[in-house]
């Protein structure tokens, strides 16, 4: 017999995940920074300044500050989604839906998009609960029935109410400074920067440290990769914890994803951007059902199977 | 001279503790309040819509008139229970015209006709939403007064909901008259 989990234990479980996440995040980040401005750059006595960590930070802010603005309006275009029509039957009650999910949360309304693709998939997307936009394509609306549709729209407004956007933005911050920053140590190494000749030539040690940058700058980026994927899947337990909390009916979020996983064919919507706010992971859809590690580290999404497992402890639970 | 300044800063370290406790338990009741406000909007839509849903199906369903005019019956109820404002009442009222109307919806499935109508599906659909919206606004209410209840009993806030005056509210129950299980209808449309 399981210990009883209820939404409660699995949201409380996967918020601190996310935080000790990203706070080994921050060292990893702050670590990098400290050692390539310092021993491969070193402090030039007039500038006494950490100038390629600065610059890594600013040039990654701005660029998750532009996506993190309008990230949703060009999700939206490139998958021409368009608005949901209240006079078709199939669409009003998809209105509905997220009218009652909207309700079971306390959010405001988002706006509702439909995309014309056949594989069954959903997102959410905007800047914060004021600016968010769910979408749903035809494939998701004709495999659910209104139950398991309701469980779904209940795991996107839960990356809503969530602030998933945000912290997915943040996560791609610090990514993105990693990368820039074992970007320019390569580029540096390569090239042999006059400060690193200087400070390094007179240390025994020289050579041990040129190894341990050129190790960092090759391995930093995929181990920061890893990490914002372990966020993005932490985030995704936690969406399901507050579907269930918002529906009070995990089976039926349970029923959508086995309906989901079963019915993964053909082109995915494929879009990146957006991949770690959908229902199932949009890429990669053959690694989805493998209960591989090696797939399981490189997927925004855990594995169906496991999902489903935790939503069913949560009815057993309640 | 220091004693005095660690009274005073104790003090005022107790005044801004108590006027930040009382400004989240004057937030917590407003949350609470919003969330009752919420359902009596559901409350009204949902009878808004029966009157227009039993004109729609009256032509169709003949036969069915004890039916029809039950579902009016506890909506004529339901209303003055709202118009009261009675929660107990309203609780009563409500779970019975859920039944009546779950009864109603199970009896669509004898009528072909009815269901291939667009304007009756759409007329369904609503209620159905309705019946969801009430229900999912009443959980947000029973949700926001559990939180309240509790935020108003702990230590050290119960000493400040005391001297303020800070009621409890009580929770939203709506019970169904006989079945316990509400009747099921056909979601797959």
């Amino acid at each position: 017999m399981y210990k009883k989990l209820t939404f409660y234990d699995l949201q409380k479980i996967n918020k601190r995940k996310t935080i000790i996440l990203i706070l080994f995040f921050i060292l990893i980040a702050g670590i990098m920074g400290f050692l390539i401005d310092n021993l491969f750059l070193g402090f030039p006595e007039y500038i006494k300044f950490p100038f390629l960590t600065t610059f890594a930070v600013f040039l990654s802010a701005f660029q998750s500050f532009i996506s993190y603005m309008y990230g949703d309006k060009i999700v939206l275009k490139s998958l021409r989604a368009r608005p949901a029509n209240p006079k078709i039957f199939e669409e009003k009650q998809l209105i509905n839906i997220v009218e009652e999910m909207k309700i079971a949360s306390g959010l405001p309304m988002p706006k509702i998009y439909i995309i014309e693709s056949d594989i069954p998939n959903a997102f959410a997307t905007g800047r914060d609960p004021e600016h968010s936009s769910v979408a749903v394509t035809r494939g998701l609306m004709k495999l659910l029935n209104r139950e398991e549709m309701q469980g779904v729209i209940g795991h996107e407004m839960a990356h809503i109410k969530n602030r998933d956007i945000l912290t997915m933005t943040v996560a791609a911050t610090l990514l993105g400074i990693i990368v820039l920053l074992s970007d320019l140590a390569s580029r540096g190494l390569r090239w042999g920067g006059g400060s690193r000749r200087r400070d390094m030539g007179k240390g025994s040690g020289s050579a041990i440290v040129l190894i341990f940058l050129i190790l960092l700058a090759i391995l930093s980026p995929i181990i920061a990769r890893l990490i914002s994927l372990a966020i993005s899947r932490s985030r995704e337990y936690l969406a399901d914890a507050t579907s269930a909390e918002l529906t009070r009916n995990p089976l039926a979020l349970a029923k959508a994803l086995e309906k989901l996983a079963l019915n993964q064919t053909g082109k995915p919507i494929g879009n990146k951007a957006v991949s770690h706010m959908c229902i199932v992971s949009p890429l990669r859809s053959s690694l989805m059902e493998k209960e591989n590690f090696w797939a399981n580290l490189w997927s925004t999404h855990p594995p169906i199977q496991k999902r489903i497992f935790y939503l069913k402890r949560m009815a057993h639970a309640a | 001279m220091v004693t005095l300044s660690i009274i005073v800063g104790v003090i005022l370290f107790l005044i801004i503790f108590a006027i930040g406790i009382y400004n989240s338990l004057v937030r917590e009741r407003m949350q609470v309040k919003n969330a009752w406000s919420q359902i009596d909007v559901q409350l009204k839509r949902r009878h808004d819509l029966i009157p227009n849903l039993v004109e729609a199906v009256k032509g169709y369903m003949k036969y069915e008139k004890e039916t029809l005019t039950q579902v009016i019956e506890a909506r004529a109820k339901a209303v003055s229970a709202r118009d009261k404002g009675d929660l107990k009442e309203i609780g009563k009222a409500e779970g019975e015209l859920s039944g009546f109307l779950g009864r109603l919806f199970a009896l669509f499935e004898n009528y072909p006709e009815l269901k291939a109508n667009q304007n009756v599906m759409m007329l369904q659909e609503e209620l159905i939403n309705t019946e969801n919206r009430i229900a999912f606004s009443r959980q947000f209410y029973n949700d926001m007064v559990m939180k309240y209840n509790t935020s108003i009993q702990v230590f050290p806030k119960n000493i400040i909901a005391g001297i303020f005056g800070f009621k409890p509210f009580d929770f939203l129950v709506i019970e169904k008259p006989e079945e316990k299980e509400p009747p099921r209808v056909d979601l797959n449309v």
